[in-house]
């Protein structure tokens, strides 16, 4: 006490290196935060943006048509090549694909989420937190595996349509163009349903969350001017839930754009747009023609983030 | 207070039902088939249950050496995350400085974007630089992703934690490591530990980015993988596939528990 009493108001500063970072750090902040900000930065800057770059660089190189070998010069060619008709169908194949499955989320995750959160008391919303996170976090590949075991011709699907008696009904279904096929499991409809359940939890918590978002007040409110339940629905509620499920749809759209894997495992063989880039940059050896192709998905997210943001979807994340 | 109890509509009742059951069903029968007799075909119902898969599965020596990678790989990215992570919620959380919104999305971007495009611009630039794929180079990919989980939970926490303890700490004498040791770690604690459980069941559950990032080596998603495309023993794909929930549910079940305070930490990450 007496040291401090005669050096005064002024400390002295602390002895060794630990002493002299710490008042350093003390008196310059900026620096402390620098210091902190950069291995990330470096990191995230150098091993992702930079290989991102590149990656957009590569597609506007071309392959020559002759040698096979990539030409390291400035050409739109292979954006060119994602016009042709095989590649177009790819195109179209995947974000049809992607805009049924957003939609039919949507409308599956709304009742749970709406369920969880205005009814789910107590024990019940542990119930449904747990519901919807186990499927969340549990693993993609088990996800489908399941699902693969499900969709199989000796599966529980089949057996079930087998004893409700009510095969011709699948029999009939598969029959359709398009969405039918051999059997379920190599079918758009396996794949459709695949997508659903994978994808279904990105769905449910941003609605989850814009509903319970909405004060109970404003639903007393329109009660007490006379709204029927089903009014204060259409009229409060709903409008109030839609930047949640524009916000679910981001993610939807954008994991089915970019998904490689569920096609390859469930359905026929007509090539997704992941598929398309993985073969080819692998066996194809055609990087620039699979750059331009990973261009694809984001441009339409770029837009589809664009338009979310004007429906004011960012607030419900 | 009528509106704060109210009586859910029959229909929906049944629609929530109905997709709860569409959520947890397809797990539950891999805890199932686990147990099957049947070999060669997906029969239901199971012909049999048994418990003799298990003891297969233990004595495989491909399924350990893919499980050791994996536990390696997601421990080595954990850790990066978590010092990459903090570091970066630290500075971010605690001043406003120029480019802070640039960080935070940059943070973000790997998750936001399609794992596709990670893993082939990560190939892509490996091939560039001419670095062979091995273990390192999977690790380069799985932590870039899993900064942005340790990220937000401690930003979560950080936001949480007043300045004034901090002014506390160093009125009272503590030098800024000392600070960080007594102070702000121990308040950090709980955040971090729920962070990188999730960086852990993230990386260790992740294929897309891997199957680009990968040479020669195996992880257990990547030997699941294989499996799927090219079945060679069902039984042992079921006992495994039913190890792999049960290994990633409990680290949710844990950071659940953990994280009750009231922020989010398990929701709103994209994979």
């Amino acid at each position: 006490m007496t040291a401090l009493a005669e050096a005064g108001a002024i400390l002295p500063s602390r002895g060794g290196i630990v002493g002299a970072l710490s008042d350093l750090f003390w008196r310059r902040p900026k620096l402390l935060v620098f210091l902190m900000v950069l291995p990330a930065l470096l990191w995230l800057g150098i091993v992702y943006v930079g290989s991102l770059f590149a990656l957009l660089l590569q597609s506007f190189f071309y392959i020559d048509d002759f040698s096979g070998l990539i030409v390291h010069e400035f050409s739109l060619r292979t954006y060119a090549e994602l016009f042709r008709a095989q590649n177009l169908d790819i195109i179209i194949r995947t974000v049809s694909m992607a805009a049924v499955v957003t939609v039919a989320s949507a409308i599956v995750a709304f009742p749970v989420a709406y369920w969880a959160a205005r009814y789910a008391r107590g024990p019940w919303k542990a119930v449904f937190y747990l519901g919807i996170m186990l499927p969340l976090w549990a693993s993609y590949l088990v996800k489908v595996y399941a699902w693969k075991l499900i969709l199989a011709k000796e599966g529980i699907l089949n057996w079930l349509f087998e004893q409700l008696h009510i095969t011709f009904l699948l029999d009939w279904w598969l029959s359709l163009p398009l969405i039918g096929g051999n059997s379920l499991s190599i079918s758009y409809t396996g794949t459709f349903l695949v997508f659903l359940y994978v994808w279904m939890p990105y769905m449910i918590l941003p609605i989850q969350a814009a509903i319970e978002r909405v004060p109970t007040n404003l639903l007393d409110a329109s009660a007490d001017l006379g709204a029927t339940p089903r009014q204060t629905f259409w009229k409060v509620i709903f409008p109030l839930a839609l930047p949640g499920i524009i916000a679910g749809s981001i993610f939807t759209f954008s994991l089915t754009l970019g998904d490689y894997i569920i096609p390859q495992i469930v359905g026929n063989s007509q090539f997704f747009i992941g598929q398309a880039v993985y073969s080819h940059q692998g066996t194809a050896g055609n990087i620039p023609l699979a750059a331009a192709f990973t261009v694809v998905p984001i441009v339409i997210m770029v837009l589809y983030l664009w338009g979310a943001k004007r429906a004011g979807a960012f607030d419900a994340l | 207070m009528r509106s704060s109890e109210p009586r859910a509509p029959l229909g929906l009742a049944f629609a929530a039902t109905a997709g709860l059951l569409f959520m947890l069903l397809p797990l539950a029968l891999i805890f199932l088939y686990a147990f099957s007799t049947e070999e060669r075909t997906y029969q239901w119902p199971p012909p049999g249950l048994t418990l003799k898969w298990f003891a297969v599965t233990w004595g495989r020596v491909d399924v350990w050496q893919a499980l050791t990678l994996s536990v390696q790989v997601a421990s080595i990215s954990t850790l990066l995350a978590l010092i990459l992570g903090t570091l970066c919620a630290a500075a971010v959380s605690g001043t406003k400085f120029f480019g802070r919104e640039t960080i935070s999305l940059l943070v973000i971007l790997p998750i936001a974007l399609p794992g596709i495009i990670t893993g082939i611009s990560l190939r892509s630039a490996f091939n560039l630089m001419e670095i062979p794929f091995s273990f390192w180079t999977i690790i380069l990919g799985h932590a870039t992703f899993c900064i942005v989980v340790v990220y937000n939970n401690a930003v979560a926490r950080f936001r949480r934690l007043h300045g004034s303890m901090v002014e506390a700490a160093m009125d009272l004498g503590a030098n800024s490591f000392q600070t960080f040791r007594h102070v702000i770690l121990p308040n950090l604690g709980t955040a971090l530990l729920a962070g990188g459980m999730l960086a852990f069941a993230l990386s260790f559950d992740e294929v897309i980015v891997t199957t680009f990032t990968a040479g020669q080596q195996q992880t257990l998603p990547i030997w699941m993988l294989e499996e799927l495309v090219r079945p060679r023993q069902r039984p042992v794909t079921n006992v495994v596939a039913m190890v792999v929930v049960v290994v990633t549910f409990l680290p949710i079940l844990a950071a659940f528990y953990l994280s009750r305070g009231g922020e989010q930490t398990v929701s709103g990450m994209g994979k």
